[in-house]
């Protein structure tokens, strides 16, 4: 099992906020919207170095989404930036007609999704939002899984020309992706090669998948390992690649396991290569208060969840 | 200054083209097309700074025009077209299969001259303020127009939006609701009185004018002037315009019938006998 040393562990959302930033020195025609959300969504640097081009549209995101779909028309790109929550079941019919069947340029940059959101509950704990937004035609759907692949991601957005849902977190978590990456939308990270299962995790389920692996690992399971960071389009022939090989997958995601990632592989799958394969994912359950650690075990989305799972599928083999 | 005959005749056309094109269809939204009939005529022809023969999503150096009431889009088609955005032909296709003219308008077929899907109402005003805030970052001095139904003004996003433009002095953007006081369930004060529209807008901080004749050519033209003379004045401007639903045919006016209703056979003739013109049918 390949080693991911990591020096400290950072939030995703800093990231965003640092790939915002350089954005901001780079492309003159990136701009930012927040919904009363600056500082949990890191915008500040790029307000204070770009008051011109940063609207604070004050608690109302549906508003903030059609102001974007706007500003796209005369080359501006606006990301906006809110809660996941906020970003996706809110405001779903403004990112339906006016940015995705418009066809807009329009970055939708969503924080605090999923459980890791914590002890605010489930009214701010969206397990929904990937399944909405890759339902969208033509929508771009990345779920990075550290700072600097957050980072990453942000700054290679701005490049795609379309609608694209950018979803991070709130919580620390290992940063242990290279700081210099190049971020391909719709490239699959195969961050390490096995066997015996695939599994395929995305945003914080990557760290726990990795940890998972170095305990199977000790377990005499060769696991290979992939970070999705691109739901939409997915990357299909990397996974097809690996399930000829290992002929089993667990696909994690902190989401509901409808609408999920795991769907997204299933579909591929059956009608590729119909394939035994477990989901770790909440399971048609709303969040609740706790810290992230108690939830995240709580609703079965631990390093152990994956571990289980990676015995259960190999069996189905 | 636009030449008032020409438009009243361009008028009587663009009414025979909704009449028509949701008659051959049997559906689509006569009544508010003809409603703002005027309006559309008078922005396209003798008000707005544009180029139908070269558009451009972005449209710089040019005046943009949002529909946020989508469902009149026969009136917005008949015009576009009639100016010069595409095909005078192509509104036969209207509401068919694999038509650029869907029933709501939309950018998804590249239809020259529309800049965004509207349909599903209250989102128009948030666009045109996001592409006014575009030209005040291009230095582009050109001026955003949208139109409202009064019954969309239902929509609570109107009003972030309202709040929104004020607060942030949006004074190159000129809104105008299309007052005819009627919507598919009956009067709007039935449904849900909008109270003293004047006095809300005044409220959230924007320069109110009234055009009282909207479906009378030099008073849909003066209220634009008068609109105008409050650009870049700080403030948002809303031009309150009252309209008769269904304009032009008698029996479509008094009534909120006619909203989404097409005419048959029989009362198509008749609302063609009542517009005569001097221009040609697609």
């Amino acid at each position: 099992m390949r080693k991911y040393p990591y020096t400290e562990k950072k939030d995703t959302r800093s990231g965003f906020g640092a790939g915002l930033q350089q954005l901001g020195q780079t492309n003159p025609n990136v701009v930012a919207l927040c919904a009363d959300l600056i500082g949990s969504l890191k915008m500040d640097a790029f307000k204070a170095e770009n008051p011109d081009r940063f609207f604070q549209v004050g608690i109302a995101e549906a508003n903030m989404i059609g102001i974007a779909a706007g500003l796209t028309i005369g080359g501006k790109i606006p990301f906006t930036g809110t809660f996941a929550n906020f970003s996706t079941g809110r405001v779903y019919d403004q990112i339906r007609q006016s940015v995705a069947y418009s066809g807009k340029n329009v970055k939708i940059c969503a924080s605090h999704a999923g459980l890791t959101l914590g002890e605010d509950g489930a009214t701010h704990q969206i397990l929904e939002d990937i399944g909405l937004m890759k339902m969208l035609p033509h929508m771009c759907v990345i779920n990075p899984c550290d700072y600097n692949q957050t980072k990453a991601a942000t700054i290679a957005i701005a490049d795609y020309e379309g609608p694209v849902y950018l979803r991070f977190g709130r919580p620390v978590v290992p940063n242990f992706t290279p700081a210099d990456q190049k971020f391909e939308i719709g490239k699959a990270v195969m961050l390490n090669e096995g066997t015996d299962v695939t599994i395929i995790a995305t945003g914080h389920m990557v760290w726990k998948a990795i940890e998972a692996g170095e305990k199977l690992a000790e377990l005499g399971i060769s696991a290979e390992i992939i970070n999705i960071h691109t739901i939409k389009p997915l990357d299909n022939e990397a996974i097809l690649k690996s399930i000829a090989k290992t002929k089993c997958v667990v696909t994690a995601e902190e989401h509901q396991m409808n609408g999920g990632l795991g769907d997204s592989v299933a579909q591929l799958l059956s009608r590729h290569t119909p394939t035994p394969q477990e989901f770790v994912a909440v399971n048609d359950s709303f969040g609740e208060s706790g810290t992230p650690d108690q939830l995240m075990t709580k609703y079965g989305l631990d390093t152990v969840n994956i571990i289980e799972a990676v015995n259960k599928v190999i069996k189905r083999k | 200054m636009a030449d008032i005959t020409k438009l009243k005749s361009l008028s009587i056309q663009v009414r025979r083209d909704i009449v028509r094109m949701v008659h051959a269809v049997s559906s689509g939204h006569p009544g508010g097309s003809l409603g703002c009939t005027e309006f559309l005529v008078a922005l396209y022809n003798g008000v707005m700074n544009h180029n139908p023969k070269k558009f451009t999503m972005d449209g710089i150096g040019e005046d943009l025009f949002f529909l946020s009431n989508g469902h009149i889009s026969p009136v917005f088609y008949s015009v576009l077209a009639r100016c010069g955005y595409f095909p005078v032909e192509e509104l036969k296709t209207f509401r068919k299969l694999n038509s650029r003219l869907q029933g709501h308008p939309t950018t998804h077929d590249h239809l020259p001259g529309v800049r965004i899907a509207s349909g599903s109402l209250g989102q128009g005003m948030s666009v045109a303020i996001g592409a006014a805030l575009t030209k005040k970052l291009n230095k582009d001095n050109s001026i955003i127009y949208s139109l409202h139904g009064d019954g969309e003004l239902q929509e609570g996003q109107i009003w972030e939006a309202a709040i929104y433009a004020a607060a942030n002095k949006v004074d190159n953007y000129i809104a105008t609701i299309d007052y005819n006081g009627r919507q598919i369930d009956g009067n709007v004060d039935d449904v849900l009185s909008l109270g003293n529209l004047r006095a809300k807008f005044e409220a959230f901080g924007w320069e109110v004018i009234e055009t009282e004749e909207g479906n009378e050519m030099a008073a849909v033209l003066e209220g634009f002037s008068k609109a105008k003379a409050f650009i870049g004045k700080g403030k948002p401007i809303v031009n309150i315009m009252k309209t008769e639903m269904g304009a032009g045919v008698d029996f479509m006016m008094g009534t909120h019938k006619w909203h989404g209703s097409a005419p048959n056979d029989d009362q198509l003739q008749k609302a063609l006998d009542q517009l005569v013109g001097n221009e040609v049918d697609y």
